[in-house]
């Protein structure tokens, strides 16, 4: 395998290279299967049958601290990565780890949001807009999820095996799949709670 | 679920389908450990990564889909060949116009363009496999097994029946309580994602592997094709996972996407159904394009006419196969607005398309056509998919569509644009590239039998069905009375569905006669043809090219054979680094069909079981560190000398 | 190859001159059908004709231009493509298209509005519903209700108000107008008129499930006396249409001819307006713009 030193590690190989494009090119179809949620949740939001609307069910304190949690993940993600690329370990999976925390908390948040829908009566079944929210949200956190189990498989590679092209690579990739996601969470954030609210 | 309810009864031809398929399972493994050749297969095939072979058993996999999708075909035929014929009941003709539906374009039409594709892009580019051949491993299985799921359902729980396009809300629990559609969900959606990771494969490898020298605009015209095929999966195919995943929550889990009360809306899923539906014709189209210009400009000895609009052409026609999904459904009630601008976005796509047509009519001009049997069903492939195309646009005019939409008018039009334009081509690629695979020529006499034989016989078989259409026969009726006078025009469909059958069975017993008989083939380029591929000694070894060719422009293996000049630089050989086999991806297809079988049923804790199985072996490979081999120079020296038969 | 293009051009004679025996389509009994049967000959002619330059080309190239004619030292040409045969092949179809797109907007237009000829007249209201396999009939102002036949006058506009209790369904009369879906959740409507009296077969055309081939009724089109006696006939002996009796129609099945003297309007109204589907409980104005696209005009009817 051909190293290429005058690049960064995760750029250094050939193979390295293609990885990260087809994850860009996965990313593309990711964006497609959002906008494709979206365009479901956009067409369904009003469509609340007998169940209750949006208005009646958001609340702004969790969302604003899941907003704020997943806005610091993707920072603290940048920063281990900025560690990475000056080949320092220890502090790149320091803030891999705060990463994953938070992501963690998220999580933790949104299963508490759905358990309080649930108990108030909105649940998946109750109306097209209700089933539409939680397929979304729900896609989304099963990311979430994903990339947590993801992250902690990336960070016991590093730790075990050190930044090497592979690990370095394979970090990178991941980073790109967790800044994705907060850009997708945006999007819920405006969306669907900030004008399901008004 | 009672357990009698599990498997169909009820009906002789299932209780047949039971007993063959209990045989050849049986058989299969007997066969194996008789002849020895477990290892064999497991080594050889199931776990390779090698572009071709996975090529290879994409096409044997497609074949057998059309013959499962064929049958089903000839059964529907003959039902409705007479009146008032008991041959099928309702319930059992809707499951198999259903699943020949299916069959025919997810697991006929896309595993033979991909097994195609496969076979043909990294040696038509200069590369030694695709960016990535573990991934590429996982596709064929997501995509074999989604198939197999499928197939299953024939005989267990019972098959899909609301169409091929399962519209809500026949295709809901309410309307179709069985497993039918649970079957449609879980295995498309399995084969789906294995489409989708085809489509990123393989723009990566295509534009990241070619040879050097190779720019954008000297591509050959099948990989150009490719290309662009390849963005529309990638675009197309999430809005499918997406449509499957909200069909599987409506019937299994009880939301109200498609619902009749509760806010659903049943156009919806139509309108998600043909944002990917309409591209998917195109992703089957495209590809048949491809293969076309590549057969024509051979065969015509001259260069591909007007190559730079060709490329624009097919960039057109695939932004707008995005813009024209209402067409499908203009009697939806839209107004007239909506149905003018999707009837004008269709039209257009004519235009394109008409480019195409010509240009390959001027590549035929001042050429030198030699009429082999690939070239036939390309050349019958331009007047035939042309009544194909100017149906379409009539289809296309909203208006007159009130009145061909849902009758055997549209049932003609869309075969008149899939068979000849991709079957033919499939078929056509297959005898192209058939030696280069396998080593020796497909017989060309049986070759051009088998082409009359289905060239005449197609138009026999459906060129009834637009008379029959304008005269208000509907599609999907499995009987109809007499005195409609519908009888003598269907028969006539059904003798040519049956001159259709012998063209297709001289095809599989030329390739039987052929292995056996043809006379083998030494230069690796018995068609004297134009691109990079030809320049690989046949059957092709396993790294490809030795030496990675050098291109300076299109056509580039023509000149080099015209002027005398090698093809690569000067210089020896080098080690070269290949992938190392690997067995996950099948295990990972297995996994999938269990936990798809499971899903179907509702059986969750052995459906979690699998799910957790699929992810241990996601978080086996997280883990895994495999940096291939190198084969050594005197090994590809070896294998270069025994295959060219001469020191280069 | 030649004998298939000539039995093709062959057909295609027998459709247009519609010798003794005339295809569906092309006979049609009303001015929408009739409009349509227009549009598609039209079509069919431009289309032909485009045909026909294919055909001669391609003959001309094989013919021409095959090995075995040619001598055998015959090097054929690089050809790059010519700019002026490309801008030719490009502006034709491109002028074909728009001359189509002209045709198809007016004609689609003119279809989806009452007929120009009656275009002054009181349309007569027909609520066409349907559920596995049949069809209900609903004439508000008459208040009777037939099943799996409908009568109505001549030379007289018609609106078809179409939904349906169960899958979607094709509302399609072929020799007075083209089909459009009836759906669960919403109201669409057909515009026709009948110019002679007669018998037309109409049948659901969108797949609905086990009995879908057997969902057809007859469309019998009377002269005003003789509707205004069938109607007076039909008060006179048909029993009244309870819910219960109604419910009863709506199981599956395939049942015969149906009449009573009230419509289930009154208690199962038809999901137009304040009872669309996509309007339960919510009483803000929630039109927006996806939701308009996919219904377009007869969301707000």
């Amino acid at each position: 395998m051909k190293i290429d030193h005058s690049l960064p590690l995760e750029y250094s190989t050939e193979e390295n290279k293609m990885k990260i494009l087809g994850f860009w090119i996965f990313l593309g179809a990711e964006i497609v299967l959002f906008s494709t949620l979206f365009a479901v949740y956009f067409t369904l939001q009003n469509n609340v049958g007998n169940g209750p609307a949006g208005s009646h069910i958001f609340e702004l304190t969790p969302v604003m601290i899941e907003t704020i949690v997943l806005l610091s993940s993707s920072f603290t993600i940048g920063l281990g990565i900025h560690a990475m690329r000056l080949g320092n370990k220890k502090a790149m999976m320091t803030f891999f780890g705060i990463t994953l925390l938070f992501g963690l908390v998220f999580l933790g948040v949104e299963i508490t949001e759905f358990v309080t829908y649930v108990h108030e009566g909105a649940t998946m079944q109750t109306s097209a807009f209700l089933s539409a929210l939680f397929t979304l949200l729900g896609t989304h956190g099963a990311h979430v999820t994903f990339g947590l189990l993801w992250g902690g498989a990336i960070l016991m590679q590093v730790k075990k095996r050190g930044l090497t092209p592979e690990t370095a690579n394979k970090s990178f990739i991941f980073s790109l799949y967790w800044h994705f996601l907060d850009v997708v969470w945006i999007f819920i954030f405006s969306f669907v709670y900030l004008k399901g609210m008004m | 679920m009672k357990w009698d309810e599990f498997f169909v009864t009820g009906e002789p031809m299932i209780y047949a389908a039971m007993v063959s398929i209990v045989l050849v399972s049986i058989a299969i493994p007997v066969g194996l450990t008789y002849f020895k050749k477990w290892g064999y297969l497991w080594r050889e095939w199931l776990t390779t990564v090698d572009h071709k072979k996975i090529g290879v058993m994409y096409i044997i996999a497609a074949l057998l889909m059309l013959f499962r999708g064929g049958v089903d075909a000839l059964l529907m035929r003959a039902q409705t060949a007479v009146p008032n014929n008991g041959l099928l009941d309702g319930q059992h003709y809707n499951e198999i116009f259903t699943t020949h539906g299916i069959i025919m374009i997810l697991f006929m039409a896309m595993p033979f363009i991909i097994g195609l594709m496969n076979v043909v892009i990294p040696l038509q580019i200069g590369a030694r496999d695709v960016a990535f051949p573990r991934l590429n491993a996982v596709s064929f299985w997501l995509f074999f097994f989604g198939a197999m799921l499928l197939n299953i359902s024939f005989v267990i729980g019972g098959s899909p029946d609301a169409g091929w396009s399962a519209y809500f809300p026949l295709a809901s629990l309410e309307f179709s309580p069985t497993v039918g559609n649970n079957y449609y969900s879980l295995a498309l959606q399995i084969a789906g994602i294995g489409t989708l990771m085809t489509g990123i494969n393989f723009l990566v490898t295509i534009l990241k592997m070619r040879a050097p020298g190779m720019k954008l605009m000297k591509m050959p015209m099948f990989t150009w094709s490719i290309l662009i095929t390849s963005v529309i999966i990638i675009f197309a195919f999430p809005v499918l996972t997406v449509a499957l995943a909200l069909m599987m929550l409506d019937r299994q889990f009880g939301t109200q996407f498609f619902a009749m009360q509760n806010g659903g809306m049943d156009m919806l899923w139509a309108n998600l159904f043909w944002v990917w539906g309409h591209p998917e014709v195109y992703i089957v189209i495209l590809p048949a394009f491809g293969i076309y210009s590549e057969i024509i400009a051979t065969f015509a000895r001259k260069n591909l006419y007007g190559y730079k609009s060709m490329v624009y052409s097919m960039v057109a026609i695939s932004l707008l196969s995005f813009l024209v999904w209402v067409h499908h459904f203009y009697t939806m009630g839209h107004g007239v607005m909506v149905n003018s601008v999707f009837s004008i976005t269709t039209m257009a796509i004519a235009i394109p398309t008409g480019v195409k047509i010509f240009n390959w009519l001027f590549t035929l001009r001042r050429g030198k056509i030699s009429f082999t049997t690939p070239m036939l069903y390309s050349l019958a492939f331009i007047p035939i998919f042309t009544i194909g195309g100017v149906t379409g646009v009539m289809l296309a005019m909203a208006s007159a569509d009130y009145q061909y939409h849902n009758t055997m008018f549209l049932v003609a039009h869309f075969h008149y644009v899939l068979i000849p334009g991709t079957v033919f081509a499939v078929i056509a690629g297959f005898h192209y590239w058939f030696p280069k695979l396998f080593g020796f020529k497909l017989n060309e006499k049986l070759g051009k039998w088998s082409f009359w034989f289905i060239a005449i016989s197609f138009n026999v078989t459906f060129f009834p069905l637009f008379i029959l259409g304008l005269n208000g026969m509907t599609r999907r009726m499995y009987t109809y009375s007499e005195s409609t006078g519908y009888g003598p025009l269907n028969m006539l469909s059904m003798v040519g569905a049956v001159g259709l059958t012998i063209g297709f069975i001289l095809l599989v017993y030329n390739i039987y006669w052929s292995t056996r008989y043809q006379p083998r083939e030494v230069t690796g380029d018995p068609w004297d043809a134009r691109s990079l591929e030809w320049s690989t000694p046949s059957p092709v070894p396993e790294y490809n090219f030795a030496k990675t060719p050098v291109v300076d422009k299109l056509d580039a293996f023509w000149f080099a054979k015209k002027e005398g000049k090698p093809l690569t630089e000067e210089g020896s050989y080098e080690p070269i680094h290949m992938p190392n086999n690997n067995g996950q991806p099948f295990i990972m297809g297995v996994a999938f069909f269990f936990f798809g079988f499971f899903m179907v049923f509702s059986w969750w804790i052995p459906a979690i079981i699998a799910g957790l199985f699929i992810l241990g072996t996601m978080t086996y490979r997280t883990f895994e560190q495999d940096h291939g081999h190198y084969i050594s120079v005197e090994e590809i020296e070896q294998t270069e000398n025994a295959l060219r038969g001469e020191k280069k | 190859m030649k004998k298939k293009w000539l039995l093709i051009s062959s057909f295609l004679l027998m459709i247009l001159s519609g010798c003794d025996n005339p295809l569906l389509i092309f006979d049609p009994k009303g001015p929408q059908a009739k409009t349509i049967s227009d549009t598609i000959l039209f079509s069919i002619l431009m289309m032909a004709a485009i045909l026909f330059v294919v055909y001669v080309l391609f003959a001309f190239m094989l013919v021409k231009y095959r090995a075995s004619k040619l001598a055998d030292d015959y090097e054929p040409p690089h050809e790059e493509g010519s700019k002026w045969l490309e801008i030719t092949w490009i502006t034709i179809p491109v002028i074909i298209v728009v001359i189509l797109s002209v045709v198809t907007v007016r004609s689609t237009l003119e279809v989806e509005s009452t007929p120009k000829a009656y275009a002054n007249e009181e349309p007569l209201i027909i609520y066409a519903s349907s559920s596995n396999w049949k069809w209900h009939f609903s004439y508000p102002e008459e208040g009777i209700e037939t099943v799996n036949y409908v009568n109505f006058p001549e030379d007289r506009p018609i609106e078809f108000k179409l939904y349906s209790y169960g899958p979607i369904s094709s509302f399609w009369i072929p020799q007075l107008a083209g089909q459009k879906y009836a759906m669960s959740d919403m109201v669409t409507t057909i515009h026709l008129a009948a110019d002679t009296p007669g018998s037309y077969m109409g049948k659901n055309s969108n797949f609905s499930g086990k009995d879908f081939a057997h969902m057809e009724f007859e469309a019998q089109v009377l002269t005003a006396k003789q509707y205004d006696e069938w109607v007076q006939d039909v008060k006179d002996t048909a029993p009244k249409l309870t819910e219960e009796e109604f419910n009863q129609l709506l199981e599956p099945g395939v049942l015969g001819r149906k009449t009573y003297t009230s419509t289930h309007l009154e208690f199962s109204p038809a999901p137009e307006g304040e009872n669309a589907g996509h309007h339960h409980g919510d009483d803000m104005d929630m039109t927006h713009e996806t939701e308009s696209d996919m219904h377009g005009e007869h969301q707000h009817n």
